[in-house]
């Protein structure tokens, strides 16, 4: 396995006098697909808000790609897709000009978009199949197409590693599957993959690494030597009858 | 003909063709703030500044500065203490403004009833464009003008702000100076209208335009001069009405907007109607 390409360093991290996260410690590797699992407020969201660098840990280190957070947003490194419940679909934007905010962090102050810009936005929309809805205003597409406009919008920034929070969130079974293979496929063609999933039925044919959060990171490594009855149920506080280990 | 000098001769008097261009430079800085406003979310806000700055005002008066800067110091000041106690307290954040903004509110209406006549205090609350003097004119032209240059300018990123704060910050976009520019912006767009709608009416003019842009279209830019225009006319609206009917101007406008957004509406909702009617038969 490569080196890793996201690594935390006992990091602690507190709001106020909550501890958010206690010690964390994760060595993520390059071109990897990691599911994050933990009961809700566990502490998997602030992970991934260490990583996109918008919390600053009390102690501890962060590396992204080699730099630290504040440098890798500069550079684009980590591009975060939000819950379908967490976006204004009514907003009046078309896919196109939401994958055009890909680019922002390349472009002028006045973030007026150049011919590269405009090829960057094409290729990441054929890269998900959604050419074809550019000029759709985000409300009219179904949920799985939603989902591929904000990793459009992560393909057009340049992004090596994706943060995706819950994206098979109400979506049926059959749009689950494609959006898996079009992470798979994304994952073989040089991305680093991270999903928080509360969806651990599906979990161990979908990642090939697994993170367990609860106020710390309990466990992370092959989903094989992680997604043990015993390590989850220590993570969920409970048994899981659901689910097959 | 008669059309035409219908419009055109009220303009040779000096205060109508002050209180028209004013007019309309209001009318084109608050439609512009007010499509990033109600996408925001932020219309209570907006409501709250428009309060708070009536101290501020009368502040200025009492020291002689410019009202201007009694009025954005006082903006800024409800905009810091709203943030400041939210975060410090698990109060919900439309009761915290409501206290604020009334707070401020209410210490303006005790200077006032203390130091400047109850003409001038019907002026500040409801407006009184037509009485607005040169340098005030220049003022808000002036101000009004650059804010509108700057948010248009700058529209992509205060889009971006709007839409996904947290994809701009993981971008190392300057989020939080974005969030405090609009706010200024904001706050200096008020403070140069309530000469025209005054303090209490204001808010209208921030939120009614774009909110009936937003029923009319799903894309900004379209929505942007939707907006512009309606908020443009009903301003035209409002000074004619003041200058051959002797009403209010302030009152004229936002009531013109209202009927806008109402009619809008109501045409929809038949439209909708129908075509689910149409579509229940056709099946």
């Amino acid at each position: 396995m490569s080196a890793p390409v996201i690594e935390l360093k006992n990091v602690t991290v507190r709001y106020g006098a909550n501890i958010a996260l206690k010690n964390a410690s994760i060595a993520i590797p390059e071109n990897s697909f990691s599911g994050v699992i933990g009961m809700n407020g566990a502490g998997k969201s602030t992970v991934f808000k260490a990583i996109m660098g918008l919390v600053t840990p009390e102690s501890g280190t962060i590396t992204v790609c080699g730099d630290d957070p504040k440098t890798a947003q500069k550079h684009g490194h980590v591009a975060y897709v939000p819950q379908n419940e967490l976006v204004d679909w009514d907003f009046p934007v078309s896919v196109y000009e939401v994958v055009m905010m890909g680019r922002i962090g390349t472009q002028n102050i006045f973030k007026y978009a150049s011919a590269v810009d405009h090829e960057a936005v094409a290729t990441a929309l054929e890269r998900v199949n959604m050419t074809a809805f550019k000029n759709r205003q985000i409300g009219e597409l179904s949920g799985g197409q939603k989902k591929r406009v904000f990793v459009a919008r992560a393909l057009a920034q340049g992004a090596d590693i994706l943060l995706l929070d819950e994206p098979f969130a109400g979506l049926d079974a059959k749009t689950e599957r494609s959006l898996i293979e079009l992470f798979i496929s994304l994952k073989d063609a040089g991305k680093t993959i991270i999903i928080a999933t509360h969806d651990l039925l599906s979990l161990p044919d979908t990642c090939d690494h697994v993170a367990l959060v609860k106020s710390t990171i309990i466990a992370y490594g092959p989903t094989k030597e992680v997604f043990t009855r015993e390590l989850v149920e220590q993570t969920f506080d409970g048994i899981l009858h659901h689910v097959k280990f | 003909m008669e059309f035409i000098s219908f419009f055109l001769e009220p303009l040779q008097y000096s205060f109508m063709f002050k209180a028209v261009v004013v007019s309309t430079i209001v009318g084109i800085a608050c439609a512009i703030l007010s499509c990033f406003l109600i996408l925001k979310g932020w219309s209570l806000l907006g409501d709250a500044i428009s309060h708070a700055i009536l101290p501020g005002v009368v502040l200025a008066y009492m020291i002689g500065i410019p009202f201007g800067a009694g009025a954005f110091a006082f903006a800024m000041l409800a905009v810091f203490l709203i943030g400041f106690i939210r975060n410090n307290t698990k109060i919900k954040e439309d009761a915290i403004m409501g206290i604020v903004f009334t707070t401020l509110f209410a210490l303006g209406l005790m200077l006032i009833s203390k130091i400047i006549s109850s003409v001038d205090l019907t002026h500040v609350l409801f407006g009184e464009v037509l009485g607005i003097s040169d340098e005030s004119a220049w003022y808000t032209f002036g101000i009004l003008s650059v804010v509108s240059i700057i948010v248009l300018i700058f529209r992509k990123i205060f889009l971006v702000f709007c839409f996904d704060p947290i994809h701009a910050q993981s971008l190392g976009q300057p989020v939080k100076f974005i969030h405090y520019a609009f706010l200024s912006l904001l706050a200096i767009v008020i403070t140069g209208s309530i000469q025209t709608v005054g303090i209490i009416l204001v808010i209208a003019m921030l939120i009614t335009p774009g909110s009936t842009a937003f029923l009319l279209t799903k894309r900004f830019s379209t929505m942007l001069m939707i907006a512009i225009s309606i908020s443009v006319i009903s301003s035209l609206i409002g000074a004619y009405s003041s200058y051959y009917f002797n009403i209010a101007t302030g009152g004229t406008i936002v009531f013109v907007q209202g009927c806008i957004f109402l009619s809008v509406f109501a045409y929809q909702t038949i439209q909708n109607k129908k075509r689910l009617h149409t579509k229940i038969v056709g099946n």
